[in-house]
């Protein structure tokens, strides 16, 4: 048996299990937490700060927060709503976003993101970087130009033995993901679609394989990110 | 007989949480890491190349291509600047013939820069094969290359004086200076060797750790958090080990109280981590030590392991059967966020130094996953003296807020750099006063991550309650340029030191030192000062202390110099607020029947 608590995110009285992180605790009470980095299942890390919220007064990131009783949530206030706005981006400045010719358009978590927060012009200068865009490998292509350097392929793609493939390169503005230059052979088409499927953005692609879904038929083609979460039945219904 | 990476795998036990130590010696053996080694690395420990090029490639010292038979790394930090870096670093590069970031192309002499080492109190300085030459001039540049080309040891390299105090022992023999001008309780050598870890292990440790409660001492790294409480915290926590690392790390620029503590009051120190092992029931303790200081090695090892034939640290440490305690010294690589306690934790466990997720609480979830406490060089000193003199003793120092002393570096134009100890709540004008601070613009109160003051507030108070640091003062007089010598190079260290982990913390100093940039250029507007100043709260959401004040330098110098901003702006009308987008997208707008949200 688990111990039951209780919470309030913008005064909304919430029930939650002890010990959930605070973004499934708000799920489940039908409130969305927009995250980037998160992978459900996956020990958080807190990299996007995208999920932040202010918790009796504090910021914290709903992801890497544990749920306790009493806690006081400030999520859609004014504050938050810009800030994280603002982390968005910062994204979109920090790398090179073509959404139009995208291959993960309307499956993209950041553009996603960008449209549910209205952005239409960043409020920060574009940085234009010089990045590469890598297909050495046999089976990937990475477009470092769009990698919001979330860590989710780090935290999610293992090999058989359990060893790294993805991992982080250098520190600060330089840094990088890195393919274990070992691991070309161990590349299955499942490990190269799992890669992808994982990567909230476009930067890791499984080649010739862009375009399957047509455009206007993906997933934030029809409902805005987050959506399943705050009117659960009504979405289940369009989506049948 | 294996090869030289084997051997040194052996060394460790194969073992991959001991990973820096590893990439250090190989570092210092082959004098770079090439994917051929760390494959043979990877293979050894049985994780992936990956894996271990995301540690390698996270610090500073370790380097994928030969930095040659002489590595120079030249401080880069303000104060380097100000004695006359510029003069030093055009000496070398035309003594050796190459760039710095670059090695001669004979391969003999690799020239680099590197942040703050620690010696703002005797600048120009830079480490050479992890020796420190202090008050470098041009002419002593070109004796340093003459000697490398003829490929002298470097110890054959120094001048003929080593420093003062233990600088010239046999084990350190460096040139460097503590430069104590003024000793207070904790600095004070009063204490007979093993007195206190005598006098500690027939005490109860929860004692032991009321008596540190009741002293009120806050963390002396900079944030503060009671001692105390953090022990009796990872007393209480669950665990069959536990650990005290003593963080010696200081990478602050403008810090330096720290490597004179090491160097002069070591058995202080272990005792101190000792006496906070029995406390809180930990048998080993680690010395997370910065890279910089890696001369202090064989001294400090050599001081453990005569701390362990007198019987203070082993087993049975004073004839007490529950009273184990050892430690042993971790090595750095070059990172200022390992400064931050779950970083440090992180990176001794051989990965990148990229700070933690709390909760957990290292105390509760530190090293290896088990309960872990982390304190300063000089808070564990500290303690040592509140068990000796007792917490009342304590109380009695410093301020209602901020009790005891606190050891000050500090640097820049005075006439008296150097380490001071004194009590909390004297004032930045009895400072200066004391330091022989003269002609004086501006003053760093703690480090790039603390604030920049200006005279009209040099009558503020050292205390938590009011200007709290971790002992850097950074003096500027009427000649230095703020925002090109200071606020510049402070937001380029805030960048070159940032892990990346955090999406705020990697991108917003970027942003924001483009603008200072616009700014310093003559082609800033009004709006881009107030942008610097709102954008600076996004940092805020940073995971850790160096992200969340990455836009200090920034900020505290628009609050408190804004006329340096104000006077370098364009004031025509046209420049003022940049055009309106809501009235430029309003046509479109009801055309396409959206509503303009900007």
């Amino acid at each position: 048996m688990y111990q039951t608590i209780k919470f309030t995110i913008d005064g909304k009285e919430c029930i939650a299990k002890k010990g959930q992180y605070l973004v499934d605790a708000a799920k489940e009470n039908n409130i969305y937490i927009p995250t980037l980095c998160n992978v459900e299942g996956v020990k958080p890390k807190g990299a996007c700060r995208i999920c932040t919220v202010k918790v009796n007064g504090r910021l914290m990131t709903a992801c890497t927060t544990p749920v306790a009783e009493g806690m006081a949530i400030e999520n859609n206030t004014e504050e938050i709503i810009d800030l994280r706005k603002s982390i968005v981006e910062l994204f979109f400045v920090e790398g090179n976003h073509f959404c139009p010719a995208c291959e993960k358009s309307g499956e993209c978590d950041l553009q996603a993101l960008a449209y549910k927060f209205l952005i239409m012009a960043p409020r920060f200068p574009f940085q234009f970087p010089v990045r590469e865009l890598d297909a050495t490998n046999p089976k990937i292509v990475k477009d470092h130009n769009r990698c919001i350097l979330c860590k989710r392929c780090i935290r999610v793609i293992k090999d058989e033995e359990g060893k790294n493939i993805y991992a982080f390169k250098k520190r600060g503005h330089k840094v990088e993901i890195i393919v274990d230059p070992e691991s070309a052979d161990k590349f299955t088409d499942e490990l190269a679609e799992k890669s992808m499927e994982i990567c909230p953005v476009g930067a890791i692609l499984v080649k010739e394989k862009g375009f399957s879904t047509p455009i206007g038929q993906r997933k934030y083609d029809k409902v805005p990110i987050g959506s399943d979460i705050e009117k659960v039945t009504k979405i289940k219904n369009e989506v049948l | 007989m294996g090869t030289i990476v084997e051997t040194i795998l052996k060394k460790y036990g194969n073992d991959s949480t001991r990973l820096m130590d590893i990439l250090i010696d190989v570092q210092n053996e082959k004098s770079c890491i090439s994917d051929i080694t760390v494959k043979e690395i990877a293979n050894g420990l049985n994780i992936s190349m990956a894996d271990v090029e995301q540690t390698l490639s996270f610090y500073h010292f370790f380097s994928k291509t030969p930095t040659g038979k002489y590595t120079v790394y030249l401080n880069d930090s303000v104060v380097a600047f100000m004695m006359g870096r510029e003069k030093i670093a055009k000496a070398f590069e035309e003594a050796v013939e190459c760039k710095f970031g670059e090695v001669s192309p004979d391969g003999l002499i690799g020239l680099f820069n590197t942040s703050c080492i620690g010696m703002n109190d005797q600048e120009p300085a830079a480490i050479i094969n992890n020796r420190v030459f202090t008050k470098l001039t041009p002419f002593r540049v070109k004796e340093l290359v003459k000697d490398m080309k003829a490929g002298k040891n470097i110890n054959e390299m120094f001048s003929a004086s080593t420093g003062d105090g233990n600088n010239s022992h046999e084990l350190v023999h460096s040139v460097v200076n503590n430069n104590i001008r003024k000793e207070g309780p904790v600095l004070k050598d009063d204490i007979a060797q093993g007195e206190i870890i005598e006098k500690i292990s027939k005490m109860d440790p929860e004692d032991v750790i009321n008596e540190i409660k009741d002293s009120n001492i806050r963390g002396r790294g900079g944030a503060g958090f009671p001692t105390g409480l953090k022990w009796e915290f990872c007393r209480r926590a669950a665990g069959d080990q536990k650990y005290i690392f003593c963080n010696a790390d200081e990478g602050e620029p403008g810090t330096f109280k720290d490597r004179v503590m090491l160097t002069e009051r070591a058995e202080l120190l272990f005792e101190g981590m000792a006496l906070a092992g029995y406390a809180v029931g930990a048998t080993q303790g680690i010395l997370y030590l910065r890279y910089e200081y890696k001369y202090l090695q064989e001294y400090l090892e050599d001081v453990i392991k005569r701390a362990e034939e007198a019987g203070l640290l082993g087993r049975n440490i004073a004839g007490n059967k529950k009273f184990e305690f050892n430690i042993r010294i971790q090595f750095g690589a070059g990172a200022y966020v390992c400064g931050e306690e779950s970083a440090l934790i992180e990176s001794a466990e051989g990965k990148r130094g990229e700070p933690r997720d709390r909760p957990p609480f290292p105390v509760e979830k530190g090293y290896l996953e088990y309960p872990t406490v982390v304190n300063n060089v000089e808070t564990l000193c500290s303690a040592v003296k509140i068990m000796k003199y007792g917490s009342e003793w304590y109380r009695g120092l410093g301020t209602l807020e901020s009790r005891g002393t606190k050891v000050l570096s500090i640097s820049g134009d005075c006439f008296h750099p150097g380490v001071y100890e004194i009590e909390w709540g004297f004032t930045i004008n009895d400072i200066l006063d004391m330091v022989g601070g003269f002609d004086v613009q501006a003053v760093q109160v703690g480090g790039p991550s603390g604030t920049l003051i200006a005279p009209n507030e040099f009558d503020r108070i050292l205390g938590y309650e009011d200007l709290a640091t971790g002992g850097s003062l950074i003096i500027f007089n009427q000649n230095r340029k703020l925002l090109k010598d200071v606020v510049l190079n402070f937001t380029d260290f805030f960048i070159e030191e940032s892990c990346g982990s955090c999406s705020t913390c990697r991108i917003m100093p970027v942003v924001m030192r483009d603008k200072l940039v616009k700014i310093m250029d003559g082609i800033g507007v009004a709006k881009d000062i107030d942008d610097l100043f709102e954008w600076g709260e996004i940092l805020k959401a940073s995971r850790c202390g160096l992200g969340q004040t990455a836009c200090n330098p920034i900020v505290s110098s628009i609050n408190n110099f804004r006329d340096l901003y104000t006077s370098q702006i364009k004031t025509a009308k046209d420049y003022e607020t940049g055009f309106d987008l809501n009235l430029a997208v309003q046509e479109a707008c009801e055309a396409t029947n959206r509503v303009p949200n900007i």
